[in-house]
């Protein structure tokens, strides 16, 4: 039977036995389709890439408010438009290493401060303009200079003075920082000509694919452009398609209107895992759902309430109800295993009524109500999970209250300004820029008021840290500090959950963000 | 002046008086949420900083009124400014979504207005009977269940299972119009379905009225055929009621669509203006705003009008 299952599978390979014919004969062998299936697939993978067709993307997370300029991307459709049309410097790999994109390599000096890139040298836009090291140095001007309004203004504070220098580009850095690396991979920082100082919303990059029709809040289509330097990007157009509506989502990707979705709703997945033309991708990511207390507010500044709260989570049950499975139990601190150099020694925190109860008397509280602020908004099943947190905090005795805010300005007017509040973090690649981002005292986004001075100075002896060891050590300490004394609560850590065409070949798990880290459009190839 | 045309002046004027109100209103109330649009369009990565120079980009810290008198002295130009979020012209993006609004309205009109004036008239005509039963319960039950349930099944059964129809109705420019129509075909159904009975009760009810009255029993002793009755005696002089309802329905299908536009993904106001509201994005909020009060203000107008156009004594008042 192998025999005859191999000599199939290079006839895949050579392109001569289509998918139905292979299972077909597969079936005739007594093979179960599964592994028919499987085998075919690496048959196909083995051929190679085919080039053409028009693939379709069915998004959640776009509005008719969305610009094409990637300082401003916040949501997945801009996201994925700046993964189509442009490239960064560098761009952090699945396996979690760093992949030259832009740049062909990435060198530090040896205290970690200085970094330099040299650049891909032949590079075009899609203007017709070559790239230079200038455009390099005048994109990442405009996301850190005074007046900037990027989004990756947070994770530019860091650099002292850039250069651009023929076909080089030079960042020193203020302090040494062992991942500058990782920081440039980051989705904003795509590289525009003149830094798209003129025209920031142009759409013009590097990216495999050009800018055909940009209409915000609808659709935006994107044709294969010739002249892009790698080997990527193998459909002939690609069209972004806003479908905000979960049901209409499923129906669309269904009826085989669009070949992918993102944000499948954990309830309808396992059903529509089912349908024999797709696939529904679990991917375990770094997000995470959390309820987040202001370390400095009363009653939050006592520590022992601090972990009444988080003895009084049920995590397992959370996973089970809010996630239906698709993800994984947080323990309070930010950081998983899908972070390089994540200890998995940290023990697990458990729920107990007991010890919720004993930490909740040991604190002094007075009995008045403790309020949590919540909105779907937050992440979706906020509502439900704060529902299933007071029922079993009210078992322990802490009188736990919720209060519903409207979606509808949550991020401006509840998140990072009320005490006690759901959450949600989207993670980074890095422990380091997490930890900055979020935990450092001076963070503008410290949404926990976690002002520990020893945890400050820990992020930076890591940063300048090179021996991955004694860095693997640093965050463990670190970690174990946030998880006992600080103000986040995590239950949970949730999945990417897209669904993608069986048409489609060539995915991989990727953990670094939904839709294959929004690589589709370049791995992903019609079988 | 004939008085027709010093009625038709006086309420346009009244109109413009009504949308300048509007405008106001929606500018007052925008700026009275929570929030602006700096701090919507950053979200959960807004900082100090990014937020001061967003602001001072987007001309946020004028003083409101001063933006305001800006945007009313654009509008008396023409000029409905830029989008603060994206920077677009507002004119042009507003132009093709109002396009694809009226354009799924005309034929969600096309389609219900006649088939309810119809199922009003045979009502009438089998008054009381199976037919007139049938007619009422049908409409009824289809009023009562929300849209987007009625939006969902027929997604579901007949795109997902039958194949039949697409379940998005994403038009664009590139396609025929054989496409779109097909494209609309379901939201089409679902919209003549919530419409419909509105429409029809209305009809039923105020012919019913007239058949009371002495002439319309002349007309049965001359002998005349029942629908003839209805359609040549009844109609004509029940007709204010119904072009009323029927404007009320238009209005309705123009500007109160938004849930429609979600369930089948259509590129109408609805969806864009909803956006814009959640990014605090005023000048794009007033120019969809004071478009929708023209459209409400206008079709209402069209109604009084032809009300009084049909009634003699109000025609010729003495």
């Amino acid at each position: 039977m192998n025999d005859q299952l191999t000599h199939m599978a290079s006839q895949v390979t050579a392109g001569k036995l289509t998918r139905r014919e292979f299972m077909g004969k597969a079936a005739a062998l007594g093979v179960s389709a599964a592994m028919a299936s499987t085998i075919f697939a690496d048959a196909a993978r083995a051929a190679g890439p085919k080039k053409g067709g028009d693939l379709k993307l069915g998004l959640q997370g776009g509005e008719s408010t969305n610009s094409l300029d990637p300082a401003t991307y916040a949501s997945s459709v801009p996201y994925m438009n700046g993964r189509h049309f442009g490239d960064t410097l560098v761009e952090v790999a699945a396996d979690g290493t760093i992949e030259p994109r832009l740049a062909e390599s990435v060198e530090g000096s040896s205290d970690g401060k200085v970094w330099t890139f040299k650049l891909r040298q032949g590079v075009e836009f899609h203007n017709g303009k070559t790239m230079t090291s200038e455009d390099v140095l005048k994109t990442m001007q405009r996301h850190s200079n005074e007046d900037s309004k990027s989004g990756a203004l947070g994770i530019m504070k860091g650099i002292a003075s850039m250069k651009a220098d023929g076909e080089y580009f030079q960042v020193t850095l203020n302090e040494s920082n062992a991942d500058l690396p990782y920081l440039m991979a980051d989705y904003h920082l795509i590289i525009q000509p003149d830094g798209g100082m003129d025209n920031p919303a142009a759409g013009i990059g590097t990216g495999p694919y050009k800018l055909e029709v940009d209409e915000p809040g609808v659709r935006h289509l994107f044709s294969k452009f010739e002249n892009h330097w790698s080997d990527y990007g193998h459909f002939d157009s690609v069209e972004n398609v806003v479908i905000n509506d979960s049901t209409a989502r499923t129906a669309a990707l269904q009826s085989g209107q669009v070949h992918m979705a993102n944000r499948i709703e954990p309830k309808v997945a396992d059903l529509l895992g089912r349908a024999p033309t797709l696939t529904v991708q679990s991917t375990p990511g770094r997000g995470h759902y959390v309820f987040i207390m202001h370390c400095d507010t009363a009653p939050f500044d006592s520590n022992e309430l601090r972990l009444a709260l988080k003895y009084a989570i049920n995590r397992e049950e959370l996973v089970e109800k809010v996630l239906r499975g698709y993800g994984s139990i947080g323990n309070d601190m930010p950081i998983n295993a899908a972070y390089p150099l994540f200890d998995e020694t940290i023990p697990q925190r458990e729920f107990s009524i007991d010890k919720a109860a004993e930490h909740y008397k040991k604190s002094g509280h007075d009995g008045s109500p403790i309020i949590l602020r919540v909105a779907d908004a937050a992440f979706p099943g906020a509502v439900d999970a704060a529902a299933l947190f007071q029922q079993t905090a009210q078992q322990a005795g802490i009188p736990l209250e919720i209060k519903r805010e409207p979606n509808d300005g949550y991020w401006s007017e509840v998140w990072n300004v009320q005490p006690f509040c759901a959450s949600y973090w989207g993670g980074r690649p890095v422990q380091d820029q997490m930890y900055a981002t979020a935990y450092l005292s001076t963070a503008d986004w410290n949404d926990t008021r976690f002002k520990v001075k020893e945890f400050d100075d820990l992020l930076f002896a890591a940063r300048a840290e090179l021996d991955p060891a004694k860095r693997k050590a640093i965050y463990s300490q670190m970690g174990m500090m946030v998880r006992d004394q600080g103000g986040l609560i995590c239950p949970m850590f949730n999945d990417f959950v897209d669904a993608v065409s069986n048409q489609l070949d060539g995915w991989e798990t990727d953990p670094n963000g939904e839709l294959m880290n929004g690589q589709v459009s370049r791995k992903m190839w019609f079988a | 002046m004939h008085p027709i045309i010093k009625l038709v002046s006086q309420r346009i004027a009244l109109g413009l008086l009504l949308l300048f109100g509007a405008s106001a209103l929606i500018f007052g109330l925008t700026e009275a949420l929570p929030g602006d649009a700096a701090q919507a369009v950053l979200g959960q990565s807004a900082t100090p900083e990014a937020l001061a120079n967003l602001r001072e980009e987007m001309g946020l810290n004028r003083l409101a009124l001063t933006r305001y008198a800006e945007w009313l002295t654009g509008i008396l130009h023409g000029d409905l400014g830029t989008s603060l979020t994206n920077g677009l012209d507002i004119a042009e993006s507003v132009g093709s979504r109002l396009g694809n609004t009226l354009f799924l309205a005309f034929w969600a009109a096309l389609v219900s207005v006649p088939l309810a004036i119809f199922l009003g008239l045979l009502a009438v005509r089998y008054r009381n009977r199976w037919p007139d039963k049938l007619i009422s319960a049908v409409t009824l039950t289809t009023i009562s269940i929300p849209e987007f349930l009625i939006g969902y099944v027929l997604v579901y059964f007949v795109a997902v299972k039958l194949g039949m129809f697409s379940p998005l109705a994403m038009i664009n420019d590139s396609m025929s119009f054989w496409q779109k129509l097909n494209a609309i075909a379901l939201p089409v159904i679902v919209l003549t379905m919530v419409v419909l009975a509105h429409m029809m009760r209305m009809t039923r009810a105020a012919i019913l009225n007239v058949m009371q009255s002495a002439y319309v029993e002349t007309a049965e002793l001359k002998g005349l055929s029942n629908f003839k009755v209805i359609w040549r005696h009844a109609f004509p002089n029940a007709i204010a009621p119904i072009v009323n309802v029927v404007m009320l329905n238009l209005a309705y299908l123009v500007v109160g669509v938004v849930v429609v536009e979600v369930v089948f993904v259509y590129p109408g106001m609805g969806q864009y203006l909803v956006d814009h509201v959640t990014k605090r994005d005023v000048p794009v909020v007033l120019a969809c705003g004071v478009i929708f009060a023209a459209i409400y203000i206008g079709l209402n107008m069209v109604a009084d009008i032809v009300a009084i156009l049909a009634n003699p004594r109000l025609r010729h008042p003495k």
